[in-house]
């Protein structure tokens, strides 16, 4: 995939080498699974993958039924699981504002995300670049995010009801101060340590600035940028069940909150599985997406 | 010959943190069009940072740099680098690589096929054409190397200018590419001002050899002439008395008359 990106289409025959490189990729990326086709299936290893996994989940689950054995306001995991299934049964139904299903509560709430992480991408990367290549902004800026970056993202959702006077726009906005610093940082990092021998290529072959930046800054600093989007996600995700708890509306945050209202302490435990699903899927996305971008330092 | 390179009284003085740092003082140099020059020195003698000055990369304090009858004021394609460690962009390929430099020198007025001719040809004149589509990470150090030569030569440049391109290779690998670069010298008949701490490299390669004293201030002490008839053999040179000789008189000036001092730091 990487490959396909750089090479011209003009040659056929480098396909061909792209499509040999694959191998090589998988065998740097330990969780890469092998291609069935050629290597035979490795059913010791296979195991010895799968097994610690799922004996760590079935130890968690046999703990918490034997602590809930003898009843009490926790429920069982038989419970929980019997209510998950009438749950995710029918994830889309919507019955007034404060009564949708379990589906819409999850993307509206990952719409939030993306809107405030989309936004925070947009100020954040742009910016990262700029602190990294000019030494007197990056001195200038370097003690606001320093003093700025510890702060909870609850203490920013007043600031956010106060500029926008509404619960949602308080809550993106939330989102887009806590995820922007990661994406900043790591990209200024990024800008920062572009090796100073490819710039002195760039100056002898004298490239136009639109190489420099298209071959040379963005393909270096990617992997760090990658790794900026990456923790930001995570962070967004984070701050996004806080926020809505205090903001209410549609979203995941509301109901574990609206839930707690209703002692339906099930659907909470619910929730915590699926928020924590949801966060290891978007974690999982980028990281996949960070590998094909990673070269080899030479 | 005609002058082609020209150093006049260049000074070059570093403003560091701890203060002011004099690295070169009064270099004078002419090389010759089609010559190959070799500076020589201990390390921290200044002999990367006069390559640096001519190839534009670092402007004198004082002095001036004529490259072809123009002052050299910035890097240019007409004298291109190949760098200690060969500087290869790693999420480019080989052919990717040379391509780039091709793109810029000749994009303006020659189609995309040619270009494309030209960095095959450019590959091909290292042996390096069978590698083409592979990225740097896939190939021999020595390879790379290969590969930094051919971006350089891609261009034509009026002027090859390496900075101890062979430094980071084994002894065998740098043997070999020292022979290559022998042939294909003499095939292009490039001008070249190369660096090295290599007595060997300096003698079989070079027609003249620059020899620095230690810095600070360092500047040129002597310059010897090789005058052993081309095409060169490393093995029957190894027992000719004039190369014994040309070796003898290097080692003679870097150790005995200018033998490294430790600088406190």
């Amino acid at each position: 995939m990487v490959s396909a990106v750089f090479h011209s289409p003009l040659d056929a025959s480098k396909e061909a080498d792209a499509a040999a490189d694959k191998p090589k990729t998988a065998v740097a990326t330990p969780s890469a699974t092998a291609r069935p086709a050629r290597t035979p299936f490795d059913g010791r290893g296979f195991l010895l993958k799968v097994i610690p996994p799922v004996a760590g989940i079935a130890a968690l689950i046999g703990i918490w039924a034997l602590l809930t054995m003898k009843g009490g306001a926790f429920p069982t995991p038989a419970d929980t699981l019997k209510e998950a299934v009438a749950l995710f049964s029918d994830p889309f139904y919507s019955r007034g504002p404060n009564d949708q299903g379990i589906g819409w509560n999850i993307l509206f709430s990952l719409q939030r995300v993306a809107v405030g992480f989309g936004l925070a991408a947009l100020v954040g990367i742009p910016l990262g670049f700029m602190i990294g290549r000019f030494g007197f902004l990056s001195r200038m800026v370097s003690p606001l995010i320093g003093l700025l970056r510890p702060v909870s993202p609850l203490a920013w959702l007043p600031i956010g009801l106060l500029v926008f006077k509404a619960a949602n726009p308080a809550a993106i906005w939330t989102i887009f101060i806590c995820s922007i610093w990661p994406m900043i940082i790591n990209t200024a990092a990024g800008v920062q340590r572009v090796p100073a021998d490819y710039l002195n290529v760039a100056r002898v072959l004298n490239l136009s600035e639109w190489n420099v930046i298209t071959k040379i800054l963005f393909p270096a600093v990617l992997p760090y940028m990658l790794t900026g989007v990456r923790l930001s996600v995570g962070t967004a995700w984070l701050v996004i069940v806080a926020a809505e708890m205090l903001t209410g509306g549609v979203g995941i945050g509301f109901w574990v909150w609206d839930e707690w209202n209703n002692l339906n302490v099930t659907h909470i435990l619910i929730a915590i599985f699926l928020i924590g699903t949801v966060g290891l899927l978007l974690e999982w996305a980028l990281v996949s997406i960070a590998r094909r971008f990673t070269y080899d330092d030479v | 010959m005609k002058s082609f390179i020209h150093v006049q009284n260049a000074e070059m003085v570093f403003h560091t943190k701890k203060g002011r740092f004099h690295a070169l003082r009064q270099i004078n140099l002419s090389v010759a069009q089609g010559e190959f020059v070799t500076l020589i020195g201990h390390s921290g003698c200044g002999k990367s940072t006069l390559l640096n000055l001519i190839a534009g990369l670092t402007l004198p304090t004082d002095g001036a740099l004529i490259c072809d009858n123009r002052e050299i004021a910035a890097p240019g394609p007409e004298r291109a680098v190949v760098f200690q460690n060969h500087s290869l962009l790693p999420w480019l390929t080989c052919e990717e690589n040379v391509h780039l430099a091709v793109e810029r020198v000749f994009g303006a007025t020659e189609s995309g096929a040619m270009l494309k001719a030209r960095s095959r040809a450019a590959l091909d004149l290292v042996n390096m054409g069978h590698a083409a589509s592979k990225r740097p990470h896939e190939i021999s150090g020595g390879m790379k190397q290969r590969v930094g030569i051919a971006r350089a030569l891609a261009i034509e440049p009026k002027v090859l200018l390496m900075d101890e391109p062979f430094g980071a290779l084994d002894a065998l690998t740098r043997a070999h590419l020292q022979d290559e670069l022998l042939k294909i010298v003499a095939r292009t008949k490039s001008t070249v001002v190369m660096v090295t701490h290599d007595v060997d490299e300096a003698v079989l390669l070079s027609d003249r050899i620059v020899m620095m004293t230690n810095g600070p201030a360092a500047t040129i002490g002597e310059i010897v002439s090789i005058d052993l008839e081309r095409p060169r053999n490393r093995v029957e040179l190894a027992a000719d008395a004039r190369y014994v000789r040309y070796r003898k008189e290097v080692l003679d000036f870097l150790y005995t008359r200018h033998g490294h001092v430790e600088r406190a730091a």
